[in-house]
């Protein structure tokens, strides 16, 4: 039983990291900010969210377990936001440029 | 090697490049962002040195809110940076080279001579943890064995808010500090300030309400309730409050003079200055953190506004 949950925790928490690094070559190669933006929010919403189920089975209780998803969430949340502000930002940017 | 210590290795190494970065990066905002990717990285190390308690002060304030403040102050330089463009002389520059190598030598040579076995009251404090009946030590350290601290740490704080009250011109006086935010009504920063503080609130309680037996406290969990406030701020949802008004101003002291009024209580019914009766101890400092955790949330949140810009209309 703890052996699948091992297996389950390494799986996906290398493929959250998988995504965290295609996430990072993006925003270092993509040519424009609208696009970096792009390969940044699958990293952290895709990423973040398979490390967090690789943790799930890792979690001793109920409450940890909520503690993960609720971290997700708010990640989910403030990267959404950021990433909303920042893009008009960068479109004012261009038109006033 | 194990690959805890390969992660703390490269940690270290990032964690220093980062810090030469961002002293020798030329733009003021690309330091401010260094400084706060340095601080998240800071707080990862107190994490692996277990000290929770810290790493928990240190993303709230050396990541957060000190990036906030950072942020907005190159933000008001931007407009004075070309005037300052000249570099300084040699002199200056051997001077301050020389007196931060004589620094960085000075400290390697003292964490180089620490003795093999740290001095240390860890084991004390664990011991004589009955006396409080909080099962965090941090916060007993904080609340109880070293309270003269932490209370002239909170007038330090009051303090630091006379100062940048005192930058206020004479026609603001008493009124109200930072600019006005404006935003997008249906924009998704207004929708943020909307969603998230009671979900902020509700965690700097829960960090506060926890620190007495788990990682956390006033400090802490005031950092987070300060943060939701300045969200709804920035977002122009709530304006900055008068600094002339008696209920702020009554927050701001109420965390030190309450901690005042139970050190003289101790004082006078006690053994000493400070010294809480162990059947009341938690109750007594329970109640010093509630008002604590409201000052220090003020606190932070009117540092980072600023000084009195607009005069109450």
């Amino acid at each position: 039983m703890s052996l699948a949950r091992d297996i389950i925790t390494i799986a996906a928490v290398s493929a959250g990291a998988f995504f965290f690094l295609a996430g990072t070559v993006g925003l270092l190669r993509f040519p424009d900010t609208l696009t970096r933006l792009h390969a940044l929010t699958k990293a952290d919403n895709l990423g973040l969210g398979l490390v967090v189920l690789g943790l799930l089975p890792q979690a001793g209780t109920l409450r940890d377990g909520l503690k993960l998803i609720s971290i997700w969430l708010l990640g989910l949340l403030a990267g959404a936001t950021v990433s909303q502000l920042i893009a008009r930002t960068a479109r004012q940017g261009e038109t006033t440029r | 090697m194990s690959i805890a210590a390969v992660f703390e290795i490269l940690l270290a190494a990032v964690v220093l490049g980062l810090g030469i970065w961002t002293i020798a990066v030329r733009e003021t905002y690309s330091a401010t962002v260094g400084f706060v990717a340095y601080g998240l990285l800071v707080a990862l190390i107190w994490v692996r040195l277990d000290a929770v308690d810290v790493a928990l002060t240190e993303a709230a304030i050396g990541g957060g809110l000190g990036g906030v403040l950072l942020l907005s102050a190159a933000a008001r330089l931007r407009d004075a940076e070309p005037m300052a463009a000249e570099a300084p002389g040699k002199v200056t520059r051997a001077s301050a080279a020389a007196l931060s190598v004589l620094i960085a030598a000075t400290l390697a040579g003292a964490v180089l001579h620490l003795p093999d076995s740290t001095p240390t009251l860890a084991p004390t404090v664990v011991a004589n943890a009955w006396a409080t009946g909080l099962a965090n030590p941090v916060t007993n350290v904080l609340m109880a064995f070293r309270a003269m601290d932490t209370m002239l740490e909170k007038v330090v704080l009051l303090l630091a808010i006379i100062g940048v009250w005192s930058l206020a011109p004479d026609n603001a006086w008493g009124g109200h500090p930072g600019p006005r935010h404006q935003a997008d009504p249906d924009g998704v920063l207004v929708f943020l300030a909307r969603l998230l503080p009671p979900i902020g609130i509700v965690v700097g309680i829960y960090i506060f309400w926890t620190g007495a037996n788990h990682p956390g406290g006033a400090f802490q969990g005031g950092a987070i309730l300060a943060s939701m406030w300045l969200l709804a701020i920035m977002a122009g949802l709530t304006d900055t409050p008068p600094v002339r008004r008696r209920w702020l101003r009554f927050i701001l002291v109420a965390g030190p003079g309450l901690f005042l009024v139970v050190g003289l209580g101790g004082l006078w019914f006690g053994a000493a200055f400070l010294a809480y009766p162990p059947a009341q101890a938690k109750p007594l400092i329970l109640g010093i953190e509630v008002a604590m955790i409201l000052t220090i949330a003020a606190t932070l949140g009117l540092l980072l506004t600023g000084a009195p810009e607009r005069s109450v209309k």
